[in-house]
């Protein structure tokens, strides 16, 4: 299997990498951040479903993760578990309406939800402090008051770790039966009711799964800035995440976070010379991706790696409507 | 609540929810007709809203008379509405017609992201408010509640003509009843030698033209900033949600509800100004998944 020594070389120069260039440390921590909630976006792809909102359970992580952090001065660890949990939470209450939906009414409800957290957050300003956030001082880890350089280092280790553990069970989950069933949501949901299984049931554990994905990212991405704000959770985030699954390419968990480091150096790079043309770059190339390299870049990568094809498909493209 | 609240809080509910059903009218009808939900439709009415207030600033700037303030936001968004619609029309929607309902999303979403960009490097990130038409049409009382004529008068009759207009369009004359047959086969609509990709554009500048009326006649009474396009493409999708998609008559009650439902909210809990439509969304979808007015379907196994 070569895609295992691709795995392990990544793993390593994300690891490596930063001790030579110290200042990758804080893109490399966000690009695994944001690949972990585009790891649930994937899910959500497997069962045919795009959500335009899952930036709310980054968001609410987040917050979750600062509040816990200025009231009881909570270790890093168990502020990831926090938000993790927090994301957990909110998906498990919104999955239960949100299982009842698929195609446009899922995607747009989802939109709807997380604008209405975005101005509950906002308009709650008392609490929140608005649109200026609240910092999040950084916490210890593991017990240990870490300077800024080591306390990013060890954050790194921790997002790697992340990433490889959940890219790993994700692709033991696909392989499941709990995620085979899920990837029949997209084929024929009647036939899945006709042998007993329940579709909203099935769905409802991957839309949790994808939250709870989207919280541990969104904890990360809060201990590292330092700082929450109401745009964590806006819809140009959550378009984003959306975006960086196309990008990557739906079919397999390491599409995620090719994606995601492919997107967090285009815009260190690109950012600055198409200012105020970002969202319309996104745009672009999210068209010339649809129409021209459906499968993403990984599909583009997985010609070359054996045993990795059968599934480089993107599961959007597969089939037409009936 | 005081009797005369109560009559401001109606007053601007209906005001608000003609322009909101503007807007859905314009989104069913492509949805009804194109079965694609156009994300676009929120970039639609922010260009119709920014349009027009450029067009009333060099009104006022040259000197034109106080009478043309009013056709230039119809003018506005009719320029924004074809040129726009027949842009996104055919250099997109013609060629995704047969695709994934989660992918003909995603396209249109794009546009949406591209035209948001577009109109920030346009127009700016400053709030634009170009109020002179309400100015010039004076105040009327009503029991004893001074409110503009605008609001009063001008944004539920636009609403209403445009509701029977695209009714008799539809119902009476030649394109209209081709565009319903598209609407229900598309195939044999084609094979009876309809011709389709007419009737589709036709639809959707008609739909995107109603999208910039929404945007054009708000733009008297509210200020232009940065993402009025997303808040009112989820806004409108939630009118159209809750009546059914694809559903005229029922956009109509149900921009009605949300509207007064968000102004007695503005009235009443203002922190829950922003919570109360979807709060009525999602009461409405729990109970009939369709939407409150659509038929229910049979599944296709």
């Amino acid at each position: 299997m070569r895609i295992r020594l691709l795995i392990a070389m990544l793993v390593a120069a994300a690891l490596l990498l930063p001790h030579v260039q110290p200042w990758l440390k804080t893109p490399f921590i966000m690009a695994l951040a944001n690949g972990l909630a585009v790891l649930g976006a994937i899910i959500l792809i497997r069962a045919g479903q795009v959500s335009f909102g899952s930036a709310m359970f980054a968001c609410i992580a987040g917050y979750a993760a600062t509040f816990a952090a200025r009231l009881w001065q909570w270790d890093a660890l168990a502020l990831i578990a926090v938000g993790t949990t927090a994301g957990a939470l909110l998906g498990a209450l919104v999955g239960l309406f949100m299982v009842r939906y698929r195609g446009i009414f899922f995607g747009m409800l989802n939109l709807a939800f997380s604008m209405v957290l975005f101005s509950i957050i906002v308009k709650f300003s008392r609490i929140t402090n608005g649109t200026d956030g609240l910092r999040l001082p950084r916490p210890t880890i593991a017990g240990m008051q870490l300077e800024r350089d080591v306390y990013e280092s060890v954050l790194l280790v921790l997002a790697v770790g992340a990433a490889v553990l959940c890219g790993w069970l994700v692709q033991r989950y696909f392989r499941s039966s709990a995620g085979q069933t899920l990837a029949a949501i997209k084929t024929n949901e009647t036939r899945l009711e006709y042998l007993g299984i329940s579709p909203k049931r099935v769905f409802w554990v991957g839309y949790v799964i994808a939250a709870a994905l989207c919280g541990l990212g969104g904890s990360l991405f809060a201990l590292t800035q330092g700082l929450v704000t109401p745009e964590m959770g806006y819809w140009v985030r959550s378009a984003e995440i959306v975006f960086i699954a196309i990008l990557g390419g739906a079919g397999h968990a390491l599409g995620a976070f090719l994606g995601a480091f492919v997107f967090e150096f285009a815009k260190l790079y690109l950012a600055a010379y198409i200012q105020g043309a970002w969202q319309m770059a996104l745009g672009i190339v999210l068209l010339v991706i649809i129409f021209a390299a459906p499968a993403g870049l990984f599909g583009l990568f997985a010609r070359y790696l054996p045993g990795a094809r059968a599934n480089a498909t993107s599961p959007i493209t597969k089939g037409a409507r009936p | 609540m005081p009797i005369d609240l109560f009559l401001l809080a109606t007053l601007d509910g209906i005001s608000y929810a003609a322009l909101l059903f503007l807007v859905a009218l314009g989104l069913t009808l492509i949805f009804g007709v194109m079965r694609i939900l156009n994300v676009a439709h929120g970039s639609l009415y922010a260009c119709g809203g920014y349009m027009a207030a450029t067009l009333g600033l060099w009104l006022t700037q040259s000197n034109s008379p106080a009478w043309l303030a009013l056709p230039a936001l119809f003018l506005a968004a009719i320029v924004v509405g074809a040129l726009l619609g027949s842009i996104l029309e055919i250099g997109l929607l013609r060629r995704i017609l047969d695709k994934d309902p989660i992918l003909q999303l995603l396209v249109t979403f794009a546009a949406f992201m591209i035209l948001e960009d577009l109109q920030r490097l346009i127009w700016g990130t400053q709030p634009i408010f170009v109020s002179n038409v309400v100015d010039q049409l004076g105040t009327a009382e009503v029991l004893g509640i001074v409110y503009t004529r605008y609001q009063l008068m001008v944004l539920p009759a636009v609403a209403a003509l445009a509701y029977f207009a695209l009714r008799y369009f539809l119902s009476r004359t030649r394109t209209g009843r081709q565009v319903t047959a598209v609407t229900f086969n598309r195939e044999v609509a084609i094979t009876m030698g309809v011709n389709a990709p007419r009737v589709l554009l036709v639809t959707f500048v008609c739909g995107a033209i109603l999208g910039a009326l929404g945007g054009a006649l708000a733009s008297p009474i509210t200020s232009l900033v940065p993402g009025v396009g997303a808040d009112m493409i989820v806004l409108s999708f939630a009118v159209v949600a809750t009546a059914g998609l694809g559903h005229l008559g029922g956009a109509a009650i149900t921009a009605l509800l949300i509207g007064l439902a968000r102004a007695f909210a503005i009235y009443l809990y203002p922190e829950l100004e922003v919570l109360a439509p979807y709060l009525i969304m999602v009461l409405v979808l729990l109970i009939r998944p369709q939407g409150m007015f659509a038929d229910v379907q049979a599944r296709r196994v």
